[in-house]
């Protein structure tokens, strides 16, 4: 059986990788005691996959993994168990069964939304910017790819781009046990809201920004949505989770 | 105090592996800060992936934090692309805890575990912001001190480091933290710097070098005189006489991203009476303390639970001879669900085939157990431990010849090694690892040649049982270390070294499955210089690393050039510091320090290897009088009297049972293959 978990990745935690988040994730199901099943073979693997890598240094309000259980006696807490089982920073919002036949995130995740922040650039100059590259008709990018410099159009994944008045990770009212992971930001610059398509490949926001100007530094990113879109609908892979529930949303604002 | 991780996070996205630099490790607890607690920087001198597993400092680490008077946090070496963004920028070292300046703690205290990191030490001090020479620093600097293996000999740190620790840590943190309360109490006035050094003098096992003044004469140490009369004239280590006393870590800090050795450390005994002659973790930590075995299995029950490991090792020299060891092993693997069957204490004989079926793998608790010895009861419990992945196994016979092996008292037949070898290939491996020496005291070409040989036969030996065979000979240069038996021998030069390795490239260029490796004897040279050099070798260190010579233990890093034109510019030879034989009679550069062993015992052994002389393991046999018991009033702690089945080394075993598996283990290790 299949259980989906939504979590958030916050703060220092921000700066392990994706293999550190899988590793830490391996082991909080080992503590929470949850029946894992394994792959076949001579290295049996558990039967862990996640969705789309965050980069390391991002944040994020809206990952999630699937999980493949022998069985599930106890679905009740397990929000909670696996939480308390996390470190501080990576903070489980939801957790339900998948019904059977449910794809998986990478086949059906189709675009992410983001908070970037571009460190020293007043909110006129982000809105000009904004407009040039919505107006465009392509936007280049060159990355390095098996060693060699490949120019990709990024602009057909670039669903949707506007700036923004706040962020969500300025100081808001008070929450408890942010300043042990360092929840705070140093970094001021105009922040921009961002749908990335994630087919045929995830466009990441370092590439946004430096498709926008090359000469422009990223500041904070986190990922505040993945989406699945299918028949024109929009949908997340797992709701937040019930409003009392202790939620990544309000801890993180 | 001070924060600086609002300075630190904007340096993280420039850096590679940027979570070396943000603490939040599962266990990490730091107790508050406060003018009534000792503020202790803990700090290991290379890079965070090498220095989080360290369990001594992870010990001294909860037992600071415990006390009242006292608080720790930890720092590594910032790997050099992090350290160029904090030199840009004016951010100092700082703790991976809470992200503190280190020069705002009281005490500075480094693990020195390998000699090659001293020039990280420098670089450590400098990047904190505190004075790198000792007798620069004022009131306003922390106490720099050190503790770990190299301060066995620490004389070319003398000049930098306020104190040496010497031997175990675990009381003598709480001494010093004394003394360092009511210098902090007293507001660390002007010249009370100088009043704690000599309150720390007299802490037993504290060694602090400005309190002594050496004599020179010409490449020799004529003398080493305490300035004071209340400074001891020799400073003996300190041991704990019980391992059960000190359960810890009992909180292993779990790491968030990928380090070495990332899985639970129990430690299961501490010293080793085997008697290797190179060995000087052998020599300096006698005698023999095991931990209780009902503890052991509590600490693995209590970890596994907490940490959410899969895998265990059960650490020591030689774990293989640890009291019981099969009944502990068992106990850890048959308990199948963590934490589950911990305290059964099943006997191996009692879990057959049938023991455990339908287990799923990965629900299984792996064990490893490092420093094996070389025989076949020792793969029957590496059979029983590696169910699930036999990628491959280690061992160490050090030497290629049998006479080899006597001159360095690592006594293993070639029948043990074969027995195991063919164990270990009956049993599914496929690969085996062989760790050997060139350039110990005596070698003749072969010796050298030897270990082709033994690898060549291993190879043939695993070729009965599978045809992808891969036997592994690495080989690595001796260095001679204080306060062993070899301390008198010259090392061989770069030169020698290279001949040898060449000689075995050759011999082993067109064997099949045979593979040869070998550690760059360069930086064997350097090591070499570090680990039996006076004081002068102090002006050397700061010169390599003033010229950028950091993270010496690196290959990528390491430039032996560096240190041979520090080495001439101050008029030091290095044939004189690596290559010469040293003589009875002459001072050695640490002949001021202890680690127990009488010097006629020391030189008596060195003359026994001469004379291919063996010296059994005294925890089993009568006492020969090293003086690392009886010197201290304390013995051996171990839960058996006799030597474990199927050991050969030393144990005045029967040898000819060195093919066999005891039955139990075999029934047991097959149940897994399957």
């Amino acid at each position: 059986m299949r259980v989906r978990a939504r979590f958030a990745k916050l703060g220092k935690l921000r700066w392990t990788s994706h293999r550190d988040v899988a590793r830490m994730w391996e082991r909080a199901v080992r503590r929470v005691g949850l029946p894992l099943a394994y792959t076949e073979g001579f290295s049996p693997r558990p039967r862990i996959s996640f969705g789309l890598a965050l980069p390391t240094g991002h944040e994020s309000v809206a990952e999630y993994l699937d999980l493949e259980l022998t069985q599930l006696d106890d679905p009740g807490g397990l929000v909670a168990r696996l939480d308390g089982a996390l470190p501080d920073g990576i903070d489980v919002a939801a957790a339900t069964r998948l019904e059977a036949g449910t794809g998986s995130l990478q086949e059906e995740v189709t675009s992410c939304s983001w908070e970037i922040e571009v460190t020293g650039m007043d909110r006129q100059a982000a809105a000009a910017l904004v407009e040039a590259a919505m107006g465009a008709d392509t936007l280049e990018v060159t990355r390095e790819r098996k060693g060699r410099p490949s120019t990709d159009d990024i602009r057909p994944a670039l669903r949707s781009l506007c700036v923004s008045d706040t962020a969500s990770w300025l100081p808001g009212p008070p929450s408890g046990g942010l300043a042990s992971t360092g929840r705070t930001s140093c970094h001021t610059g105009a922040v921009l809201l961002a749908e990335l398509a994630t087919q045929p490949r995830g466009v990441r926001p370092s590439e946004l920004v430096r498709a926008l100007d090359p000469a422009l530094e990223l500041g904070r990113a986190r990922r505040t949505h993945q989406w699945i879109e299918r028949d024109g609908a929009r949908r997340e892979p797992l709701p937040p989770g019930p409003p009392d529930a202790p939620h990544a949303y309000e801890r993180a604002s | 105090m001070t924060c600086l991780w609002p300075r630190i996070e904007p340096l993280l996205a420039r850096v590679q592996r940027p979570a070396r630099y943000i603490g939040c490790e599962e266990g990490a607890r730091v107790a508050p800060h406060g003018a009534a607690r000792v503020g202790w920087l803990l700090v290991y001198p290379d890079a965070y992936e090498i220095g989080l597993p360290n369990q001594g400092l992870q010990i001294l680490y909860e037992i600071l934090n415990e006390r009242p008077d006292a608080l720790a946090e930890r720092s590594y070496a910032p790997w050099v692309d992090m350290e160029a963004q904090m030199r840009a920028r004016g951010v100092p070292l700082f703790s991976v805890d809470t992200h503190r300046p280190a020069a705002e703690f009281d005490v500075i205290a480094f693990n020195l575990s390998a000699e090659l990191v001293y020039t990280n030490v420098l670089n450590c001090l400098d990047l904190a912001g505190v004075a790198v020479r000792a007798g620069e620093r004022g009131p306003a600097d922390p106490l720099v001190g050190a503790g770990g293996h190299c301060t066995f000999n620490p004389e070319p740190l003398a000049d930098f480091v306020d104190f040496f620790v010497l031997g175990d840590g675990e009381e003598v943190v709480g001494e010093i933290t004394e003394c360092a309360r009511d210098w902090k109490a007293g507001g660390r006035t002007p010249g009370s710097r100088e009043r704690v050094l000599r309150d720390l003098a007299g802490i037993a096992g504290v060694y602090v070098p400005s309190m002594y003044q050496v004599a020179y004469d010409g490449c020799q140490v004529a003398a080493v005189t305490p300035l004071y009369p209340d400074v001891p004239e020799r400073v003996e280590k300190r041991t704990i006489a019980d391992l059960a006393a000190w359960p810890y870590p009992s909180h292993q800090l779990v790491p968030l991203t990928e380090v070495v050795h990332d899985r639970l450390n129990v430690e299961i005994f501490r010293g080793c009476t085997r008697g290797c002659r190179f060995c000087q973790a052998g020599m300096i930590t006698r005698p023999v303390r095991e931990r209780p075995a009902a503890q052991v299995r509590r600490m693995v029950a209590d970890g596994l639970e907490r940490t959410g490991y899969d895998e265990v090792s059960l650490t020591s020299l030689s774990s293989a001879d640890y009291s019981g060891i099969e009944d502990t092993v068992a106990g850890i693997v048959g308990a199948g669900i963590v934490g589950e069957a911990m305290c059964t204490g099943q006997s191996p004989a009692g879990r057959s085939a049938g023991g455990r079926p339908g287990r799923a793998p990965g629900n299984g608790v792996a064990v490893s157990l490092p420093s094996l010895r070389v025989d076949a009861f020792t793969v029957g419990i590496a059979g029983q431990i590696g169910q699930v992945r036999r990628t491959g196994l280690t061992f160490a016979p050090e030497a290629g010849t049998w006479r080899m092996r006597q001159v360095i008292n690592k006594l293993i037949r070639e029948e043990d090694l074969y027995g195991a070898v063919e164990s270990a290939f009956s049993e599914g491996w496929q690969r085996i690892k062989l760790y050997f020496l060139v350039g110990l005291p005596t070698e003749t070409d072969e010796d050298t040649l030897g270990i082709a040989e033994l690898a060549r036969r291993c190879a043939a030996v695993g070729r009965a049982h599978t045809d992808r065979v891969t036997v592994t000979a690495s080989v690595g240069g001796f260095v001679p270390k204080p306060q062993t038996p070899f301390q008198w021998f010259g090392q061989d030069t770069v030169t020698e070294l290279e001949r040898k390795v060449r000689l075995l490239r050759d011999a082993t260029r067109r064997e099949r499955g045979v593979n040869l490796r070998w550690h760059d004897p360069a930086a064997t040279l350097a090591e070499g210089m570090a680990s039996r050099g006076d004081r002068r070798m102090g002006a050397v260190i700061e010169d390599v690393w003033r010229r950028g010579g950091t993270f010496q233990e690196w290959s990528e890093s390491f430039d032996l050039a560096l240190w041979e034109e520090a080495m001439a510019s101050h008029g030091l030879s290095v044939t004189d510091y690596a290559h010469r034989h040293r003589e009875r009679d002459e001072v050695l550069p640490w002949a001021h320090l202890s680690a127990g062993l009488h010097e006629d015992f020391l030189w008596g052994d060195w003359q026994d290897a001469l004379a291919l002389a063996p010296v059994e393991d005294c925890r089993w046999t009568p006492c020969y009088d090293c003086g690392a018991c009886t010197g201290y009033g304390i013995e051996h702690v171990v839960a058996s009297v006799v030597p474990p089945a199927g050991g050969s080394q030393g144990t005045g075993q029967d040898l000819s049972r060195g093919g066999s598996l005891p039955v139990g283990v075999r029934l047991a290790s097959r149940a897994g293959v399957s």
